[in-house]
């Protein structure tokens, strides 16, 4: 029964970069399993492999050594349109730096992922509405992305993780580009969607108080794990 | 990814960077104009030698002259024969252009006549016979230099006003081309037709002889000599004028001749009947074969300045190159998010080249649709001043055929540079793009 919400699963995953005396290992043996609807934060300080494995969760590249299971299946039996189709649908990203297009529309900006799956013009623009609606940016859907303060700019991403009723949204330092007011309200934006509608968080930080309101917490140091604790 | 949205998001990333969209365009642009524009001059050129062909060539008629040696450039001057015959007259036009620097043609003696006439398939030889009078007048307008055009025998006349000369009647008949009409002291064409002029020439002894004759018509210009012509009889007193008192010792001899055959024989008989001519010394030209050699040289000059618009073109690919390369630089962590999104490295690789492709069209579609506007007025222009004299030469004609096979050519060139920068996109790894700075 426990498999049924089981949606990824790493095995021992490793991954290193580069070759050589200059080979280094950026994950060595991480397990991790992750259950639908649960908030979890990844912890640790720059060069932890934090981010690598965000990386190899999110399907984004391939571990060299473990198993990585995707519904109870192992990644590499994937194809790579499979693997694409799986980002593109299941998958929602949020970034420190945004990665908006400067000079296209928020609107355009949040339904590149509609765009990418094929999905019609008329059914592209409801639903990228609704997403903006939902975070409150109806009125800023024909505003260029670059015009937009911080604040705007990760809710609109946001809006666009949200836009294919993604089952896991994958954050890499949500707040880290944004005051802590505004990164406050991009937190209660994301954990209400997690509880609301079950969307399963990856919250990549080193900020202990949003790591703290996750259901569990990763602690990464030089590409292992170190504990696991449940906060609260 | 739709094909309407990688069509649509191609086009729109072309005009991100107007300025460098611009330039690159330029340098297709200037590509495609020249092409357009040459292959107008091609299709204006072979158009009207088409037209002229069918219009005066007379079908079942060869020239004949005697096979150049053409081994005077490698092999030296060939051994002096004393006993060869030369062609009589002055100026005369061959069937090989006019007589070159290497002097006089070897002409066709009497019994050359007889072997030409004695293959099968020719049904008849008159030797083509060149006369050099020395001026025409009109009424008491002055004398005039006249030229005499030799390839009436083989072509109909495009007539301005008037009639075709008749070769069968005693009259003596010419026709004037109409360059020569506000000289000889004419209002118009219609009103030379009918006229009576003199032909002055002098005989072998230089004394001074003038013959009347009447003016039957008025031709245009055609690209087979701009002379007057004139029918047999005139011809033919003309020439007993210019060779009496010539010394009986003299050997008499053609620089060309025309051979009749059958005028329904086809091409390839014909192509056997020259072959054999031509084995035997003699090259025989059809009328088309002549205006074919003026071809040969429009070709000429158009396979040059397509070669220039080519480079032109080579050099536009590498600006669409280094155009997407900066684009493809530009938008790295676009291109990541994409990937990350799910978007396949077809899907970019298909967004890149399109935009290439794009660039392409952008360039030829101006380029075509300039040459067309500068073309069109500019051809009209020319063909009633500088070519009024060739009517029915419209020296640029766009087909539709043409422009689109090279708007295809130039969009092909333009994917074909598009092919670098887009796999460069497609090969980009999501998280590298993403952490690029």
């Amino acid at each position: 029964m426990a498999h049924v919400n089981l949606i990824l699963e790493a095995q021992d995953i490793a991954k290193s970069y580069g070759q050589g005396s200059s080979k280094f290992d950026a994950l060595s043996g991480v397990s991790l399993a992750v259950t639908a609807g649960e908030s979890i934060a990844i912890i640790g300080k720059s060069g932890s492999g934090k981010s690598t494995l965000m990386h190899l969760l999110a399907l984004l590249d391939e571990p060299d050594g473990g198993h990585l299971l995707v519904h109870g299946k192992d990644a590499v039996t994937f194809k790579k349109n499979e693997l694409n189709r799986f980002r593109n649908e299941d998958f929602g990203f949020v970034f420190q730096q945004f990665f908006l297009i400067p000079n296209a529309t928020v609107l355009d900006n949040v339904m590149l992922p509609l765009t990418i799956a094929g999905v019609g013009a008329r059914e592209r623009r409801e639903r990228g509405m609704a997403a903006l609606e939902q975070l409150e940016l109806a009125d800023k859907a024909k505003s260029k992305a670059i015009n937009l303060s911080g604040g705007q700019k990760q809710r609109v991403v946001i809006a666009r993780a949200l836009v294919n009723n993604p089952k896991v949204i994958f954050a890499d330092e949500p707040t880290g580009n944004l005051d802590s007011a505004t990164g406050l309200v991009v937190e209660d934006i994301l954990f209400k969607l997690n509880r609301e509608k079950g969307i399963t968080l990856i919250i990549v930080t080193h900020d202990a108080d949003l790591a703290a309101r996750c259901d569990r917490q990763i602690f990464m140091r030089d590409g292992r794990e170190e504990t696991t604790g449940t906060a609260k | 990814m739709r094909i309407q949205d990688v069509v649509a998001s191609a086009v729109r990333n072309s005009f991100r960077n107007k300025l460098r969209t611009t330039l690159t365009v330029i340098a297709i642009f200037i590509g495609a104009f020249t092409l357009t524009i040459t292959s107008a001059i091609g299709t204006g050129v072979s158009d009207y030698i088409d037209t002229q062909v069918t219009a005066i060539g007379t079908p079942g008629i060869f020239t004949i002259s005697k096979a150049t040696t053409p081994g005077i450039v490698s092999t030296g001057p060939a051994t002096y024969d004393p006993n060869a015959a030369v062609s009589s007259g002055g100026s005369v036009i061959g069937p090989n252009g006019p007589t070159g620097l290497n002097g006089s043609l070897p002409a066709l003696s009497k019994e050359d006549l007889a072997t030409i006439g004695a293959v099968p398939g020719i049904t008849a030889v008159n030797p083509l016979i060149a006369v050099t009078a020395d001026y025409i007048q009109y009424a008491n307008n002055g004398t005039y230099k006249l030229r005499v055009n030799t390839n009436a025998a083989i072509s109909k006349a495009s007539l301005a006003a008037g009639a075709q000369l008749d070769n069968s009647t005693a009259d003596y008949q010419l026709l004037i081309p109409n360059t020569y009409l506000e000289n000889l002291g004419y209002t118009d064409a219609v009103s030379a037709a009918g006229s009576v002029v003199t032909i002055g020439i002098k005989d072998y002894q230089r004394v001074a002889h003038t013959v009347t004759a009447t003016v039957v018509g008025v031709q245009n210009d055609t690209l087979l000599g701009s002379g007057a012509e004139l029918n047999t009889a005139l011809l033919n007193e003309l020439d007993s004028i210019q060779n009496s008192g010539k010394p009986a010792t003299t050997a008499e001899g053609y620089s060309a001749a025309t051979a009749n055959f059958d005028p329904a024989l086809s091409a390839t008989d014909v192509q056997v009947l020259q072959k054999t001519l031509a084995d035997s010394g003699y090259s025989a030209k059809t009328v088309a074969d002549q205006i074919g050699t003026f071809q040969a040289v429009i070709d000429g000059i158009v396979g040059v300045l397509n070669a220039f618009a080519g480079i032109a073109l080579l050099a536009a690919g590498f600006g669409i190159i280094n155009t997407l390369l900066m684009s493809v630089q530009e938008r790295t962590r676009e291109i990541g998010l994409m990937k990350a999104m799910g978007m396949g490295s077809g899907a970019i690789y298909a967004l890149f080249s399109l935009e290439a492709v794009f660039i392409g069209f952008l360039g030829s579609a101006i380029g075509a649709l300039v040459a067309i506007g500068i073309g069109t007025p500019l051809s009209s222009f020319l063909s009633t001043t500088v070519l009024s004299g060739l009517p029915g030469l419209n020296i640029l004609q766009f087909a539709p055929a043409s422009i689109a096979t090279i708007m295809g050519i130039v969009m092909f060139i333009a994917f074909v540079a598009g092919t670098l920068p887009a796999s460069k996109a497609a090969r980009q790894n999501p998280i590298e793009a993403l952490r690029y700075e």
